[in-house]
């Protein structure tokens, strides 16, 4: 056990990457051993993950728990170093959460080729939790790139009618972000030395003026950045995590790779692939580039607010229920940079739930659109109506996830949108202004989607004897209905493990924020005192 | 004569020596063996023997032949790279000569000859050498290219490759007789030393740096000099392109390396500038032109004028990160462009000539593992982690960072990043198209071999490249 504990984000990191070398060696005609290896990898994957959450300290001073580093590449300094805070925390179980239920999801969609797609679905599953893990920028930036192509692969190999064309967008799309990225962290690479020559014994614990990637070591260095170098990284950082996120205007790539992709690749995509460019912002940007980071704020917030205004308006016009979801999804990342890049603890706050949130609410709406896409082969809204009669459960679920979607209280969604909103208010009452109509835009083309596809008569002849659920795809939605009600109604532990790292990240931007007599404190307190 | 010759010189040159033994055998050997196939074997045996030889030089710095030769860690490390790139290409050429009917000992005594000709460019310091180890490693290439006695492509890539070269290396004697008309001598030192005490904006300077840019951009094939590269690539036997891509390549860069830190070293601003333009010229239009290929010979041959450009970064950079990029990226380079040349080589089948893009269509249904290696390779091509190919990318790129061209990094990673484009179109056709045929790759032993050699080294430098890293460090 001694050991488990001290190895346990590599053991969860390469638990799916050792279950696929396994599966390597599988018959490949026996398509019901291979369904079952593989789902049970990834369900074992999430059952060893979840001591994480039992084992992590909420009150802990050190910035990183579950450390892990050993030495990698020795010339360039790079380690093989891995650690999480709550955010990640998070968003690890996220990812081993969605894992098994999208795998589970694929049991029948995937009839051809089956060896091959779960082999390549087991290693993006390791390439999106090393992205989390990593406290190395190197070995950060093989996992993100190496995380490209299984999915590449799952798009263009499973996916729909245009996924070649899809697939490769998605690759070219986020490799020019990368290589940028790249850039940046070299930028950064090579600054190191120096500044930490200048203040030796800030920098002892880092091991001095020695070449590192360590993400600590460059948390540590943002205060003695000049700004204009800090620009010209935060810039190259944008481009590399906004394609990712998706913002406006990097988020065409979006929607064709969602609607070609499979419904399992779908679900891995708006629920974890896309957290890990909003996870880039605020492990990278905001903590190593400070200045550039409130000097950017105007741009990163109007950015977010097209993505949240015009996301919607285009998600209302689809004829089409993913790509309805997909445009959904870039509305959804929009309330998350808007709440990240207010720089406060509410409006991070929010951000982080709410990154969740979106996984579990938009997770299962790609789930639930591929299960009528399963029995009908369409996806057309048009196609369909008065499912409610015949698909009584599927219509219930639906609903849920629909008001999870829109932010209904009671369900997880409110929780982070609220959150969001208060964060926005706090930093500049417009941007929480136009945000909240967002929120009316998005209840609008969700609730007329499911108007549309559920009520009325059902009148399509195709649509008359359709099947309701059945405990296989009851199986993946039921968890995330329990987590959506969970954090809808009591998401206090998640508050818990974000206040530590939150905290630090306001501090770092905001010097002396919490501070009594901070000005946007007194000004909060004074609020404070007259309604109270 | 003692000054110009002494015994112990010839232990200097004992690979290179053995190399040429082993030609000349080869020759001969031909006239008595029926099945080619052990001529084969017995070059093995040569570039081994070689390379026991070459493994026992290890370490020692000497001056041989009163400076004409040099035989130090620079000189080591690619002949050591030529012999790796010879010995492959003879494991693939085995079946793949079969296949053509064009069976004969002189391939093989050709490619010693060669090889031979760029162990001593990777040594020379001096002009005279270093042009006559140009030419005989070229006119071996030449009539290799045109090896394919029955095919129109090969006789016509050959003359091509022949005419064009033989321009190139008069152009490069241009230079290299103003060079010795400037310093009174065809030693790399004394031109340093003469150039040094020009003044820098010094016009014979500059004709002669113009010609002996021009002359080498020719032979690594870079844009605006790259016309030959499709062509010679494409009609050449596979298995020789395969040898082209990485010997005769990193060869032509050791002699610009030689010749522009050494000879011409005072003239660093001047070449940087040239430099900087061919490079993002020959990155650009080689990925570009990669991009509409259809024909996979013309596709790679392409990619490796991209890959060229490249490399020259390093030598804009200059630094130490720079400079180690080059040896580094040539390893990486080799070996991932040899397993996927020995693909494009186990490609061509009895009555099948299998060089279009399309007919590695659904490969992964008929032989799934050479599938995997090529999609291994080609993402280590264009630079993806954990792959050889990136490690190698990543010096590069660093080495342009630390030495403050970043404008010219942004350049090189946005043509990384483009390169994949066309990479992925052999991928597609791989994994996400039907078949056409049922018979699948021409795989021999020979190929098999030198498929694993590559997957090995393609992921060892990729995932723990400290020992590449210090092998290449210690060759500047």
């Amino acid at each position: 056990m001694g050991f488990f504990r001290q190895h346990i984000l590599s053991i969860v990191a390469f638990w799916p990457l050792a279950g696929m070398f396994v599966l390597m060696i599988l018959p490949k005609d026996n398509k019901t051993l291979i369904r079952w290896w593989a789902n049970l990898v990834v369900l074992s994957g999430f059952l060893i993950s979840l001591p994480l959450w039992f084992w992590f300290d909420r009150d802990s001073t050190e910035s990183m728990q579950f450390v892990e580093r050993f030495s990698w590449i020795k010339a360039l300094g790079a380690d093989f170093h891995v650690g999480i805070d709550g955010i990640t925390l998070l968003l690890i179980l996220l990812t081993t959460f969605l894992g098994p239920l999208a795998m589970l999801s694929s049991w029948t969609a995937i009839e051809n080729r089956v060896k091959e797609y779960y082999a390549f679905m087991l290693m993006l599953q390791t390439g999106m939790l090393g992205v989390f893990i990593s406290l190395d920028f190197f070995m950060f930036y093989v996992f993100w790139e190496v995380m490209l192509v299984p999915m590449y692969f799952l798009i263009g190999v499973w996916g729909g009618p245009r996924r070649l064309y899809a697939a490769i967008k998605f690759f070219l799309y986020t490799l020019v972000g990368s290589v940028l990225l790249l850039l940046g962290i070299l930028a950064l690479y090579f600054i190191y030395p120096t500044i930490a020559a200048q203040h030796p014994e800030q920098f002892a614990q880092f091991g001095g003026a020695a070449p590192t990637f360590n993400i600590l070591a460059f948390q540590a260095m943002a205060q003695y950045l000049p700004e204009n170098f800090q620009w010209w990284v935060f810039l190259a950082f944008f481009v590399g995590f906004a394609i990712k996120v998706p913002m406006f205007p990097f988020h065409t790539w979006l929607p064709d790779a969602h609607v070609e992709a499979p419904t399992a690749g779908s679900v891995i995509l708006a629920g974890v692939l896309l957290k890990m460019g909003t996870y880039g912002f605020l492990r990278f940007s905001l903590p190593m580039l400070p200045n550039a980071t409130v000097h950017f704020v105007p741009m990163m917030m109007t950015l977010a607010i097209i993505a949240i205004v015009y996301g919607a308006l285009v998600a209302m016009m689809q004829p089409d229920m993913k790509k309805l979801v997909a445009y959904s999804s870039v509305s959804h990342m929009g309330f998350v940079m808007l709440g990240m890049f207010a720089l406060n603890p509410n409006g991070l706050n929010g951000s982080i739930v709410q990154q969740i949130n979106h996984g579990i609410s938009t997770g299962a709406l790609f789930l639930i659109v591929g299960i009528i896409y399963e029995r009908r082969h369409t996806r057309e809204i048009s196609q369909f109506g008065g499912l409610s009669t015949v698909m009584p459960v599927y219509a219930t679920i639906f609903l849920i996830m629909t008001m999870s979607s829109i932010g209904l209280p009671l369900l997880n969604g409110f929780i982070g949108e609220f959150t969001i909103m208060m964060g926005a208010w706090q930093a500049n009452k417009w941007y929480a202004v136009v945000g909240g109509a967002g929120i009316v835009l998005g209840a609008a083309y969700m609730l007329w989607l499911y108007q549309r596809t559920m009520f009325g008569k059902n009148e399509n002849p195709a649509n008359q004897k359709l099947l309701d659920l059945n405990w296989r795809e009851l199986a993946t939605l039921i968890p995330l209905i329990i987590v959506a009600f969970w954090i809808g109604l009591y998401p206090a532990p998640l508050f818990k493990i974000l206040d530590k790292p939150v905290n630090k990240l306001v501090e770092t931007i905001h010097p002396g924020y919490f501070k009594p007599d901070a000005p946007q404190n007194a000004k909060i307190q004074h609020a404070a005192g007259e309604t109270r | 004569m003692g000054q110009f010759f002494n015994v112990q010189d010839l232990g200097a040159i004992a690979p290179e020596l053995e190399l040429m033994l082993f030609g000349m055998i080869l020759l001969i050997a031909d006239l008595l063996v029926e099945d080619k196939k052990w001529l084969g074997f017995i070059a093995l045996g040569g570039t081994a023997w070689s390379g026991y030889f070459l493994v026992r030089l290890h370490g020692v710095e000497v001056s041989a032949y009163s400076g004409l030769l040099n035989i130090d860690q620079f000189a080591w490390f690619f002949k050591l790279l030529f012999l790796l790139a010879a010995a492959l290409t003879i494991v693939i050429s085995l079946k793949y000569l079969d296949i053509e009917r064009e069976h004969h000992g002189e391939y093989y005594a050709l490619i010693m000859f060669a090889t031979m000709g760029m162990m001593f460019m990777a040594g020379a310091m001096d002009l005279i050498t270093m042009y006559i180890s140009l030419e005989t490693m070229a006119i071996a290439t030449y009539v290799l290219v045109g090896f394919l006695r029955g095919n129109q492509r090969s006789n016509e890539a050959s003359l091509k490759y022949f005419l064009l070269g033989a321009f190139s290396s008069g152009i490069l004697l241009y230079g290299m007789s103003l060079l010795y008309g400037i310093a009174g001598s065809t030693r790399f030192g004394d031109i340093a030393d003469a150039l040094d005490q020009r003044s820098l904006g010094d016009p014979i300077s500059m004709i002669a740096l113009v010609a002996i840019a021009a002359g080498l951009f020719f032979k690594i094939a870079a844009v605006p000099f790259h016309q030959w590269t499709p062509d010679a690539y494409e009609g050449a036997p596979t298995s020789i392109t395969a040898y082209m891509s990485v010997a005769v390549k990193a060869a032509s860069f050791a002699m610009m390396v030689r010749i522009f830190l050494g000879a011409l070293s005072p003239l660093r601003e001047h070449w940087v500038v040239i430099l900087t333009v061919i490079s993002i010229l020959t990155m650009s239009v080689g990925n570009i032109a990669a991009m509409t290929q259809t024909n996979i010979k013309r596709l790679l041959a392409y990619s490796s004028i991209s890959h060229a450009g490249y490399i020259l970064l390093g030598l804009i950079a200059g630094n130490a990160t720079g400079l180690t990029a080059i040896p580094l990226y040539l390893f990486a380079y080799t070996f991932t462009n040899i397993g996927v040349w020995a693909v494009v080589v186990a490609l061509r089948r009895k009555d099948i000539i299998g060089e279009q893009v399309d007919d590695l269509n659904g490969l992964i249904y008929k032989q799934p593992t050479a599938a995997i290696l090529m999609l291994i390779f080609l993402l280590s091509l264009a630079g993806v982690p954990p792959t050889g190919g990136f490690i190698a990318k990543y010096y590069l790129f660093a080495g342009l960072i630390e030495s403050d061209h970043s404008k010219l990094a942004v350049i090189a990673v946005l043509n990384a990043a483009v390169s994949v484009y066309f990479y992925l179109r052999i991928v597609v056709a791989m994994f996400m198209k039907e078949s056409n045929e049922k018979t699948g790759l021409a795989l021999s032993p020979g190929i098999v071999f030198a498929l694993a050699v590559a997957l090995l080294f393609t992921l060892w430098i990729g995932f723990y490249p400290d020992p590449f890293i210090s092998l290449a460090q210690a060759v500047f």
